[in-house]
Parts: structure tokens; C-alpha cells; sequence
């Protein structure tokens, strides 16, 4: 269960940058834009009827980053990055834009009232923007 | 609403280069079986990558397409899906040719039976998870989906991507058993190849279809999409296969057993 967390955060994490990536350069996203979790693993805590976990830090090309979920029965409520990438003045352009589009998105499809999407084929870099890739995350651990 | 009182968990790794995702509902999901049935799927699916990939040097499929090793010699399951792209080509009117794919390198056409094997491989691994007494289960390979759903548990529902925005669901499927596999262009572009001319084919968006096997729902979506909407007739005439096809102008088709909406 540990282990798929991380995997998520880590996914997470990519997509921050992934948009990150994007937004800078205006080009595909770059394959297996690798990054290694260095950390412990995620802490879990409960506040207000949902449960958070927060991510270990992961150390990425561009920075660190770090992201917290918040799950209600079985659905995330909640996206939050406490920490990432803000070392200049591009970083933090970027992030004011991408972070709540991450935000955003992962409850979007929340909402959509599914179980899995059928859709073409999802490679493993496009999976981390997927909406199936939030509906893992609402199962996962 | 598709949260319900049955627990549920997920589980996804990448294999064959693809996220492939487990969802199992059932009371158990953390003991040992759920999980290390969970584990013999995807160990299953590693090993057929690496047999059967065309992006492998070391795999089989790789071998025997330089000369180097005959079928006899090497897994059985080569033998197996050579004879499946065989089939495949008979079943589509040639409009699903392993044969006549570009190379993952850059070089000639050479043999690529991926757009079975992932199916083919997705569905005998599912096995695994099928010998789970009471549990409902939903495996999604890189957007191609095989579910079951026993009695007492609600049908899984499977959004289709809207082909235009791939963060939009376009029709929503509830499926208690069987599969649901998409073709289009949606997230690696024009990638279908059109059999006859080897040139991408464009005449169509998206081709979903739903039916008993994720092995040949996926080889007709695939076929489907290369030819085009001409291809409804054929896909009219598929004994309890539907499918939903949308054009390169975003018209939406179906057959007439395609349930609605």
C-alpha cells in the first residue's frame, strides 16, 4: 500500500511538471521525465472528516516537490503542493498557473460520476494527465 | 453514484508500456489474496512483454523476426499470437495486418502484433482475478477495459473519452462483464495505419467497441478506425459485438444494438 502512494505522489509530482514543462516550452512532454523519491514515505493524517496524505519529498530536475491529498469517502477533496519549485522568477509564473490547473483537474474528475475511461490508447507519460489516473488515486492504499 | 458501500481498491503499474490499472470490490482488499492475485496479473503481464515486445532485442518476437530463432524453438505463446495475426487479418477483412506496420525503429515494415498481444494478454491474465469468489473487478490497460461485476454489486461505469478533449467523457457505458476498447488519435496522433496504403489513417476520431472478449472488442476497434466509417457494415454484421465510431468531422455512429445513450 506504501509503495502505490508514493507511486502517486511521485505521479502527481510529474504532472506539476510535466506542466511545468510544457508551459515553458511549448513541446511534447519529454519521455520518462524521471524523478527519484528520496524520502521516507507519506504521512497520513485526518482533519475534518477527510484524510490527508502527504507525500515524501521528491527530488526532480527541476526542484522538489512535495503533494498532499485529501481523500473523503473514497474521493479526493482536496490537492495541495507544498512544496515546489520556486528558485526563480519563471518558476514561480509557472506554478502560479499549473498548480491550481492540477488542482483543478484531479477533482474535475471526481466528478464525472465514473469507474474507469475507455478512451485511446493512454501511453505511460500521458497516463500522469489522465482522468484515469485521478480515478486510481481516489482506490489507491 | 458510482461510490457504493462495497469497499474498493486499486492498484497500477506500468507494463508494457502502458499504465495498466486493477480496481477489485469486495470486503476483503487488504488480505493477502486480493493482493497477491492482484501481483500474479501483473507478473503475467511482464513476462508476455517480454516474449512478445517489438521494442525488446532480447524478446522472442524480436528474435524471430531477424531469422534468429524459429517458433518451434521459442515460447509457445509466439506460435500462438503469429496464429492469432493471422486470424485477426481473416476476421477484419485485412484491415487489422500485423504484417504491415512500421517498425518501433526507424527501417522498413516489420511484423507488429502489439495491437493484439495487449489485449490478448490483458484478458488471459484476468483469470487471475476471475478465480476471486464474490469480487467485482475492473482492469484498465492504457484505456482498453475488461471488467466483471458479480451479483449484489453495481455494473462498472466506463466513460468514454470525448476524442476532442481527453479530459471530457464523451458516453457513458454500465458494464457488468466484458470489455469496452478505443481506437483513435486522441493522445499519440494519427498512430493508426492504414493496411493497404501503410499510410496513417484519418478518416475517423474514435472507434469504441464493446463486447465478450477485450482480445477481438480491441482488434475490431483497431480495424475499425482504419477503415473508416465504411466500416459500420462490418462492424453491423459482428455477432454480439456494438460499436460507436466517430468521424473525422465529430459525427457520432453506431450499430443498432449499441446501447443507448
Amino acid at each position: 500500500m506504501r509503495r502505490i502512494t508514493l507511486w502517486l505522489f511521485s505521479t502527481v509530482a510529474a504532472l506539476v511538471l510535466l506542466f511545468s514543462y510544457r508551459t515553458s516550452t511549448g513541446s511534447p512532454a519529454p519521455a520518462g521525465a524521471a524523478q527519484t523519491t528520496t524520502a521516507t514515505g507519506p504521512a497520513a493524517t485526518a482533519a475534518g472528516g477527510g484524510k490527508t496524505y502527504t507525500g515524501s519529498v521528491a527530488a526532480t530536475r527541476w526542484g522538489d516537490v512535495q503533494v498532499a491529498i485529501t481523500v473523503t469517502d473514497g474521493r479526493i477533496t482536496d490537492v495541495a503542493v507544498p512544496v515546489y519549485p520556486s528558485g526563480n522568477g519563471k518558476d514561480q509564473e509557472i506554478n502560479a498557473y499549473a498548480l491550481p490547473v492540477l488542482r483543478q483537474e484531479t477533482l474535475a474528475a471526481q466528478n464525472a460520476d465514473i469507474d474507469t475511461v475507455s478512451g485511446a490508447t493512454v501511453t505511460s507519460d500521458g497516463y500522469r494527465e489522465s482522468l484515469q489516473a485521478a480515478l486510481d488515486a481516489a482506490h489507491l492504499g | 453514484m458510482s461510490t457504493t458501500a462495497v469497499p474498493q481498491r486499486a492498484w497500477v503499474e506500468q507494463v508494457m508500456g502502458l499504465p495498466v490499472s486493477i480496481h477489485l470490490r469486495g470486503d476483503r482488499l487488504t488480505g493477502a489474496e486480493a493482493g497477491d492475485r492482484v501481483a500474479a496479473v501483473y507478473a503475467e503481464l511482464r513476462q508476455v512483454d517480454a516474449v512478445l515486445s517489438p521494442y525488446r532485442d532480447d524478446s522472442d518476437l524480436s528474435a524471430w523476426e531477424r531469422g534468429a530463432l524459429r517458433p518451434a524453438d521459442a515460447d509457445p505463446m509466439l506460435a500462438l499470437v503469429l496464429a492469432l495475426g493471422d486470424e485477426a487479418r481473416r476476421r477484419t477483412e485485412g484491415w487489422f495486418d500485423p504484417r504491415a506496420l512500421p517498425g518501433p525503429r526507424p527501417g522498413g515494415p516489420r511484423y507488429d502484433p502489439s495491437g493484439l498481444v495487449k489485449g490478448w494478454a490483458v484478458e488471459r491474465a484476468a483469470r487471475h482475478l476471475a478465480g476471486l469468489d464474490g469480487y467485482g473487478w475492473c482492469l484498465n490497460a492504457g484505456g482498453d477495459v475488461l471488467v466483471h461485476a458479480p451479483d449484489g454489486q453495481p455494473a462498472w461505469r466506463v466513460g468514454l473519452e470525448h476524442p476532442r478533449d481527453p479530459a471530457r467523457i464523451m458516453r457513458v457505458l454500465a458494464c457488468r462483464s466484458g470489455a469496452v476498447a478505443t481506437s483513435g488519435s486522441a493522445h499519440r496522433g494519427a498512430h493508426i495505419i492504414d493496411p493497404h496504403t501503410r499510410r496513417p489513417a484519418t478518416a475517423t476520431r474514435a472507434v469504441t467497441v464493446t463486447g465478450p472478449t477485450l482480445l477481438w472488442a480491441d482488434v475490431h476497434a483497431t480495424a475499425a478506425a482504419a477503415r473508416g466509417p465504411a466500416a459500420l457494415p462490418w462492424l453491423e454484421g459482428l455477432d454480439g459485438y456494438e460499436a460507436l465510431l466517430v468521424t473525422r468531422s465529430g459525427l457520432v455512429r453506431s450499430t443498432t444494438g449499441w446501447p443507448a445513450p
